[in-house]
């Protein structure tokens, strides 16, 4: 086996054992952060600071009795979240995390810290972003319940509807980088404007990267997008029937997504891991610190905004975010067209 | 794996989840079978070195249309076929859209029979499909006219669309 193949599998375990510990770190950030936001300590008994909490919520989980309604689907119903995982971390394998590295000159090849270099990456990124709702739509009817079914529905829904303005969102991007690779896209946001400004995105950008993250927590289910769970209509939404591991994945996947969504911004807007003070080879530090301050975000919006309600939820999307997505599409490209790239 | 061992099993899955899509009972079963379907199709396009049409393939077949399809499927609540939930004959299953429906059929069977014998064969060995923007010029210069005629007939889809499912259209029923 060459070095770098060797590279290639121990990257590929890497990202994935990744992923679940950052969903992992997501739920205790989670739980601290909402409970200092109103004023309370938070998980604190389990571990020093309450670290272990999220290992003890995954035991408790395992041990719970796996539930299935009598009148489910049974194969769909076990079905549905094993494709909301998969779709999670699938997608992640597209997004680069990192300059090349030769791993301290222990590979003679440089590595690239991306799972798979896929010229089309934006794309596929957003293919396996509408594969996911199949995820959450079969979850709700194969649960033969009300208040799954309508989830289902309204989340999906929510899904489809946002998925535009996100796609041209990340179109507008495309533009202004003329490339779908992901490593080109950071690669054209190195260097600075005048000394100081960053060449990110979302200084030429701005209402694209507006755009682009309103549309992504309404395809994460967060709130205040979070009809999915809305407790006093719909109980849990589309997972009210399931327990367990299978409560869990679609528990997992949430966070994944999350994780994505904000990694994806990082490259797309921030500049991925170009930074000042650090060398290339250190770049990553960089990409987990932009990752995790938009995860902050999501955290702190969640427990800021209430929620909206669904009609507001749906005139926003067509009426207000994809006309200014499109208006937004066109503008770049003209500005393209005439100022040139 | 070799890629011809992939292309006979992207190609398997793609011709048996067709036919599984026909032998359903239940609507929602057929609709994942053809996502599976356009899924192994994918495949295939990347086994031809054509990344772009295959995500698109998957963008825009498996997760926009067929998203719809689920709905309408789930919607409409559709039920089992082999329920005997009515009586009165659908109208798709009266003599003369069945005789339309088996003339289309045999229609179907003598084009693939004439396509399958000509024997002709496509090079895709060397030319790698194009780039996207090299795509993106073709689909605005040489098909233009045809590409505008599409979104031309889509649009009038989507208005007959809206018409036929306006319950309340002014001076209708």
């Amino acid at each position: 086996m060459t070095p770098l193949l060797f590279g290639q599998i121990v990257l590929t375990l890497f990202v994935f054992v990744a992923l679940l510990s950052s969903a992992a770190v997501m739920v205790y950030m989670e739980r601290k952060v909402a409970a200092m936001l109103q004023q309370r300590l938070g998980p604190y008994l389990v571990g020093p600071k309450g670290l272990l909490q999220p290992f003890a919520d995954v035991i408790k989980l395992m041990f719970k009795e796996e539930l299935r309604p009598l009148a489910a689907d049974p194969f769909l119903f076990a079905l549905a979240p094993i494709i909301s995982a998969c779709a999670a971390f699938a997608a992640f394998a597209v997004v680069p995390f990192g300059a090349e590295t030769t791993i301290f000159g222990w590979i003679p090849e440089g590595l690239r810290l991306q799972v798979a270099d896929v010229n089309v990456a934006v794309l596929v990124i957003f293919a396996i972003a509408s594969m996911s709702v199949y995820g959450i739509v079969l979850a709700g009817w194969s649960s033969n319940s009300k208040y799954s079914l309508l989830g289902g529905l309204r989340s999906s829904a929510q899904m489809i509807s946002y998925e535009l303005s996100y796609g041209l969102a990340l179109a507008s991007v495309l533009l202004v980088a003329n490339s779908l690779s992901l490593t080109d896209i950071v690669n054209h946001q190195a260097g600075t404007w005048l000394g100081f400004i960053p060449k990110w995105f979302v200084v030429v950008q701005p209402v694209g990267f507006l755009i682009y993250m309103t549309a992504g927590i309404a395809e994460t289910n967060r709130a205040p997008f979070d009809f999915p769970e809305a407790e006093q209509e719909l109980v849990a939404g589309y997972h009210t029937e399931y327990s367990s591991m299978s409560f869990a994945m679609f528990f997992l996947a949430e966070y994944i997504n999350m994780v994505t969504v904000s990694a994806v911004a990082t490259d797309l807007f921030l500049g991925g891991w170009h930074g000042p003070f650090l060398p290339a080879s250190l770049g990553w530090i960089w990409f987990l610190a932009k990752v995790g301050a938009i995860l902050f975000f999501y955290i702190w919006m969640r427990w800021t905004l209430p929620r909206y309600r669904y009609d507001q939820l749906m005139r926003f999307g067509w009426k207000v975010l994809l006309p200014l997505a499109v208006i937004n599409l066109l503008v770049t490209a003209a500005g393209v067209l005439y100022l040139g790239a | 794996m070799a890629p011809e061992a992939l292309f006979y099993v992207f190609g398997a899955v793609a011709v048996i989840a067709s036919l599984a899509v026909i032998g359903q009972r239940n609507p929602i079963y057929s609709v994942l079978l053809l996502i599976a379907s356009f899924g192994a199709l994918s495949g295939l396009y990347v086994l031809l070195d054509a990344p772009f049409v295959a995500v698109i393939q998957i963008i825009v077949y498996a997760g926009a249309i067929m998203v719809l399809f689920l709905f309408v499927v789930m919607l409409l609540n559709a039920p089992h076929e082999d329920t005997d939930y009515d009586e009165r004959v659908h109208p798709l299953l009266r003599p003369g859209p069945m005789r339309f429906g088996a003339a289309l059929a045999v229609a179907l069977l003598a084009e693939l029979g004439w396509a399958l014998t000509r024997g002709e064969t496509g090079d895709f060995g060397t030319a790698s499909v194009p780039s996207v923007a090299a795509i993106g010029r073709a689909l605005f210069t040489d098909y233009a006219f045809a590409f505008e005629v599409t979104s031309v007939l889509i649009l009038v889809a989507m208005v007959g669309a809206v018409v036929l499912a306006r319950r309340d259209a002014p001076g209708g029923r």
